[in-house]
C-alpha cells in the first residue's frame, strides 16, 4: 500500500523539478525570442573573411 | 498603367528596382549611392554573409539620414535617459530598430564589433526589434554609435516616448501561471484515476491520501494561476458590467469550494481536475493571444512623430534642446527633411514644406520669411530658422490629436460578451429551477445539483472557442501583413459595410509621380540638358522630371534661377531652358499638374504629372465596390477626379480638398446613417478619421514608424488582399458560432446529469477536457482551412 504513496510523492517531486526547470527557463528569457537563437546558431564564426572583389 | 517590374534590375542591397541613378560597383548594381555605401562598409569588414543569408536584405537608402541628426545624443542629459548601465569601461544601451526583419539583419547587427572596435558586443531581441549594445565609451560615443548603426542602414528609432515613459510590462507572469496550472492539472488528473475507476473499500486509506494530495495541488491553481480571471472579473464588476471572465471566476470558485467541502467531509473526491483543466486551457488561450500583440505598438501619439530634440540657436550658437523644453520665442533650426515640431514663423531661409502628413496634399507648399508654418510639416530643401510661436503641446497638430482622444467612444460590445451575458442568465435560471425542484422533492440534493450546474455550465468552451479562433485569425492576418490592435477589431471588420479610403499614400504610393511628356520630340542631348537644369532644384516636380528623363550627366546649368511657385530657368550648354509651372489660375483650371517646357523662349511641350497608383488599386477598388459602399476622400486637389471616377466605375463617392476635420465629420455623418465604416489612411491627417471609424487601418510602407494611432496596421503591399482579409474576419464569426453550438451541446449533456444531482467526477472529467480539446481542434482546423482557401499564409 504505502509503496504506491511513496511512488506518488516521488513522481510529483520529479514533475516538480520539471516545473522548476520551466519556470527558470521562462525567467531567463528562453521563450522571449524564438527567432534569433535558431538563426544565430547557423552563422559562421569565420572572422577572416576577405572583402569580395 | 502598365508598370514594368520584371525586366528591371534589382538593387543588390535593398532589392528595389534600379531606375535612375543606378550605380555599378564590384559587379553589383545599386539603386542609389546610399545603398552602395552601405555595401562598401559591409564588404570592407568581411561581413558579406549578410548578402548570402537572404536575397537583397537591405533597407533602401534613397533618403539619406542627415549626418548630424543624432547630435542631440551628445547632450549628457538626453543620453543618460537612453543608457541602461554605465561604468568606467563600458556603457550599455538599448536601441529600437524597427527596420530589422530577417536573419541577415540579425547577423549584421550582432557583428557590429567587427565594423567598429569600440563596440564590445551587441545582442538582438528579435520580436521586440531592439538591440542591446555594450560599447567602450572611451572609443565610441553614443552619438557615433547611432551614426554607426545608421551607416549600415539601421537607423535607430529614438522617440520622446522611449525617453520619457517606463518600460513595457511583459506577460511573464502569465507564463509562470500557465506552467503552474499545467503542472497541477496533469498531476491532479493522474491522481484522480482511483476516483474514476472506483476503489475497493479496503483501500480507503489510499483514496483519502490521493484526495488530500489533489486538494494540495489545487491550491496553487486556485490562488495563483486563476488570478487573472479574478482580477478581470472584479474590474468589470466594479464598472457594473458582467464580462466573460466573471462566470469563469464564479465557476472556478464554486467548484473549488464544493470540492474542498467534499474532501474535508469525506463524501467525495471533488472536481479539482475539471477546475484546473479550465484554468489551464484558458491560460493557454490567453498566452497565445498576448504573443500575437507583443511586437506592435498601437498607442502612438503625436510625440512619436516628432524628433526628440531640436537645434536651438542661442547667441549665434547651436544647441540641442529636448522638445518639451522648448519655449516660445526660441529660435530653432530646421534641417532639410526634418519635421517641424512646433507652430512658428520663418525668420530665415525659404521653406518648401511638405504637409502631406497633415493635410494629404501631395505637393509641398512654399513659405517665405515672415510667414507662419504649422507643426507637422516636413521641410524639404535647405535649412530654415523658425521662431517658436506656441509651445509644443499647444500647436495645431497637438490640438487635433487631443480632440481625437476625447472623440473616441467606447466601441460597441462584442458578440461574445452579449452571448455570455445571456448564457450567464440562463445558467442562473437553470440552477434556480433545479434548486426549487429539489427543495420540494429531496432537499438533500439542492447543494449537489446547484453547484454541479455551475461547474458543468461554465462558459469556458464558449470563451475558448472565441479566444482560440481570434488568436488564429490574428496570427494569420499578421503573417499576411495586417496587424490588428485587438481581437475585437476582427468582429468590427466583419460588420463593416462602408469603406472609406484616403488617396495620397493609400491608393497612391507616397512620394511618387508619374510623368508623361507631350509636344515636340526631344533629342537625347536636349533631354540631358533639361535633366541637368531640373537637377538643380529640390522641388519634387523637378525631381520627378529628372527621374523621367534619366541621368543628368555632368553638364552644368549656368545662371540657374528658381522662382518659387513659378518654375525654374537657366542656361545649359548655352541653351536657355525654362520649366514653367504656369500661373496659379492655370493650375486651378488644369485637371492635371502640368509643367511647360520652353527652350530659347519657344514652347516645345509640357510634362504631365499624375499620381502613381499602386498597381493593384483598380482591381482592389472593383472588388471592394462589389460588396461594400466605397468612398475616396482626399486632401489633394480634384486633379485625379476623372481617373478615380473611371477606376471606380462611378460607383464610389469621391471627395477632394478635404481637411482632417472634413474627413472626421464625413465619417461621423456616415455613422449617423447607420453605416459601419472602415477608414484606411496613412498620415496624421487621417488620424482623427481613423479613430472615429469603426475600424481604422493605417497603411504603412515597409516597416515604417510613421503610422497614426489606429485599430490596425496594414502593410502597403498587402492592401490588395484586403477583400480576403475582410472575408476571413467574416468567417471568423462563423467559426466562433459553430464552436459555440458545439459547446452548447456539451453543456446540455453536462446539465442533464447536473440537475439530477448525479454528476459524477468521472463524467465531469471526461466532459470538461474533451469539450475544451475538441473546440481547440475545431477552431484550429477551420481557421486553417479558410486561410488555405484564400491562399493566405498560415
Amino acid at each position: 500500500m504505502s509503496v504506491i504513496i511513496i511512488l506518488l510523492f516521488a513522481s510529483i517531486t520529479v514533475a516538480g523539478l520539471f516545473l522548476a526547470a520551466f519556470l527558470w527557463s521562462a525567467k531567463s528569457g528562453q521563450f522571449d525570442d524564438d527567432y534569433a537563437p535558431p538563426s544565430r546558431i547557423l552563422f559562421d564564426d569565420n572572422t577572416n573573411l576577405k572583402p569580395k572583389q | 498603367m502598365a508598370i514594368k517590374i520584371a525586366d528591371q534590375i534589382q538593387c543588390a542591397h535593398c532589392g528595389e528596382p534600379c531606375t535612375t541613378g543606378k550605380i555599378d560597383f564590384n559587379n553589383k548594381t545599386f539603386c542609389c549611392e546610399g545603398c552602395r555605401m552601405v555595401y562598401e562598409i559591409i564588404n570592407e569588414n568581411g561581413l558579406c554573409n549578410y548578402y548570402d543569408l537572404n536575397a537583397n536584405p537591405g533597407i533602401t537608402q534613397r533618403i539619406r539620414v542627415r549626418e548630424d541628426k543624432f547630435a542631440f545624443l551628445a547632450d549628457e542629459n538626453i543620453a543618460s535617459r537612453l543608457i541602461s548601465f554605465k561604468n568606467d569601461q563600458q556603457t550599455h544601451v538599448i536601441f529600437s530598430i524597427p527596420q530589422m526583419h530577417c536573419s541577415s539583419c540579425l547577423y549584421l547587427l550582432e557583428n557590429l564589433h567587427r565594423i567598429n572596435k569600440g563596440v564590445i558586443s551587441s545582442r538582438v531581441n528579435f520580436p521586440e526589434k531592439t538591440i542591446e549594445i555594450f560599447f567602450d565609451h572611451s572609443v565610441l560615443s553614443l552619438q557615433s554609435l547611432a551614426a554607426l548603426l545608421t551607416s549600415v542602414g539601421y537607423e535607430p528609432y529614438i522617440s520622446l516616448k522611449d525617453i520619457s515613459s517606463e518600460k513595457k510590462k511583459g506577460d511573464q507572469n502569465l507564463i509562470y501561471q500557465l506552467g503552474v496550472a499545467g503542472f497541477c492539472f496533469s498531476n491532479i488528473m493522474l491522481m484522480s484515476f482511483p476516483e474514476y475507476l472506483g476503489v475497493d473499500a479496503g483501500e480507503e486509506q489510499i483514496r483519502s491520501v490521493f484526495r488530500w494530495a489533489n486538494l494540495l495541488l489545487s491550491l496553487p491553481v486556485f490562488f495563483y494561476a486563476a488570478w487573472p480571471f479574478y482580477e478581470s472579473s472584479w474590474k468589470s464588476l466594479r464598472h457594473r458590467f458582467l464580462n466573460i471572465d466573471a462566470p469563469i471566476a464564479l465557476a472556478v470558485i464554486i467548484t473549488f469550494v464544493r470540492s474542498v467541502w467534499e474532501v474535508v467531509s469525506g463524501t467525495g473526491g471533488g472536481y479539482f481536475d475539471s477546475m484546473s483543466g479550465i484554468v489551464f486551457f484558458m491560460l493557454v488561450g490567453r498566452v497565445l493571444q498576448n504573443r500575437t500583440f507583443r511586437q506592435l505598438s498601437f498607442e502612438r501619439d503625436y510625440r512619436s512623430y516628432f524628433p526628440v530634440a531640436v537645434t536651438v540657436i542661442e547667441d549665434g550658437k547651436q544647441q540641442s534642446c529636448l522638445l518639451p523644453d522648448l519655449k516660445v520665442q526660441d529660435t530653432i533650426l530646421i534641417h532639410n527633411e526634418e519635421l517641424i515640431p512646433v507652430d512658428g514663423w520663418i525668420i530665415k531661409g525659404n521653406a518648401l514644406i511638405d504637409y502631406s502628413f497633415v493635410t494629404g496634399e501631395s505637393l509641398p507648399v512654399e513659405k517665405r520669411p515672415g510667414e507662419m508654418v504649422y507643426a507637422g510639416g516636413r521641410q524639404t530643401g535647405g535649412n530654415i530658422q523658425l521662431k517658436v510661436m506656441k509651445e509644443v503641446n499647444q500647436g495645431y497638430l497637438t490640438s487635433l490629436w487631443n480632440r481625437e482622444h476625447t472623440a473616441e467612444e467606447e466601441k460597441n460590445r462584442s458578440f461574445v460578451h452579449a452571448v455570455s451575458r445571456y448564457f450567464t442568465m440562463v445558467v442562473f435560471g437553470i440552477a434556480l429551477a433545479a434548486g426549487v425542484y429539489w427543495q420540494f422533492n429531496d432537499p438533500s440534493k439542492i447543494w449537489i445539483s446547484v453547484t454541479a450546474v455551475f461547474i458543468v455550465a461554465c462558459p469556458c468552451a464558449l470563451l475558448l472557442s472565441n479566444s482560440f479562433t481570434n488568436g488564429h485569425i490574428l496570427r494569420i492576418l499578421g503573417r499576411n501583413g495586417l496587424y490588428l490592435r485587438s481581437s475585437q477589431v476582427i468582429e468590427d471588420i466583419a460588420s463593416v459595410n462602408h469603406i472609406v479610403l484616403d488617396k495620397t499614400g493609400t491608393l497612391t504610393s507616397s512620394g511618387q509621380q508619374n510623368v508623361s511628356y507631350e509636344g515636340e520630340p526631344l533629342s537625347r542631348q536636349t533631354m540631358r540638358n533639361i535633366a541637368a537644369l531640373a537637377a538643380c532644384s529640390n522641388h519634387p516636380l523637378s525631381k520627378s522630371i529628372v527621374q523621367y528623363l534619366g541621368q543628368a550627366g555632368d553638364v552644368q546649368a549656368d545662371g540657374f534661377k528658381e522662382v518659387a511657385g513659378k518654375g525654374i530657368e537657366g542656361y545649359v550648354n548655352d541653351t536657355w531652358i525654362r520649366l514653367d509651372a504656369g500661373s496659379a489660375e492655370e493650375r486651378e483650371t488644369n485637371k492635371t499638374t502640368t509643367v511647360f517646357l520652353y527652350i530659347e523662349n519657344r514652347k516645345l511641350g509640357c510634362f504631365y504629372f499624375t499620381n502613381q497608383y499602386r498597381r493593384f488599386i483598380p482591381r482592389l477598388l472593383k472588388q471592394l465596390i462589389s460588396r461594400n459602399k466605397v468612398s475616396v476622400i482626399s486632401g489633394d486637389t480634384a486633379a485625379e477626379k476623372e481617373r478615380l471616377h473611371s477606376m471606380t466605375g462611378g460607383k464610389a463617392a469621391l471627395f477632394f480638398k478635404q481637411m482632417p476635420d472634413d474627413k472626421l465629420s464625413y465619417i461621423q455623418q456616415q455613422q449617423e446613417k447607420g453605416d459601419h465604416v472602415m477608414m484606411i489612411g496613412d498620415g496624421l491627417n487621417d488620424g482623427a478619421a481613423l479613430l472615429q471609424s469603426s475600424v481604422g487601418l493605417a497603411v504603412s510602407d515597409q516597416s515604417n514608424n510613421f503610422t497614426p494611432a489606429s485599430d490596425g496596421i496594414i502593410e502597403a503591399a498587402q492592401l490588395e488582399r484586403l477583400p480576403d482579409f475582410i472575408q476571413l474576419c467574416r468567417n471568423n464569426r462563423k467559426i466562433v458560432t459553430a464552436s459555440f453550438i458545439m459547446s452548447v451541446i456539451y453543456n446540455v449533456a453536462g446539465l442533464y446529469f447536473a440537475v439530477q444531482g448525479v454528476l459524477s467526477p468521472l463524467i465531469a472529467a471526461i466532459l470538461m477536457p474533451s469539450s475544451s480539446l475538441s473546440i481547440i481542434l475545431l477552431t484550429y482546423l477551420s481557421s486553417y482551412i479558410s486561410a488555405r482557401r484564400m491562399r493566405l499564409a498560415f
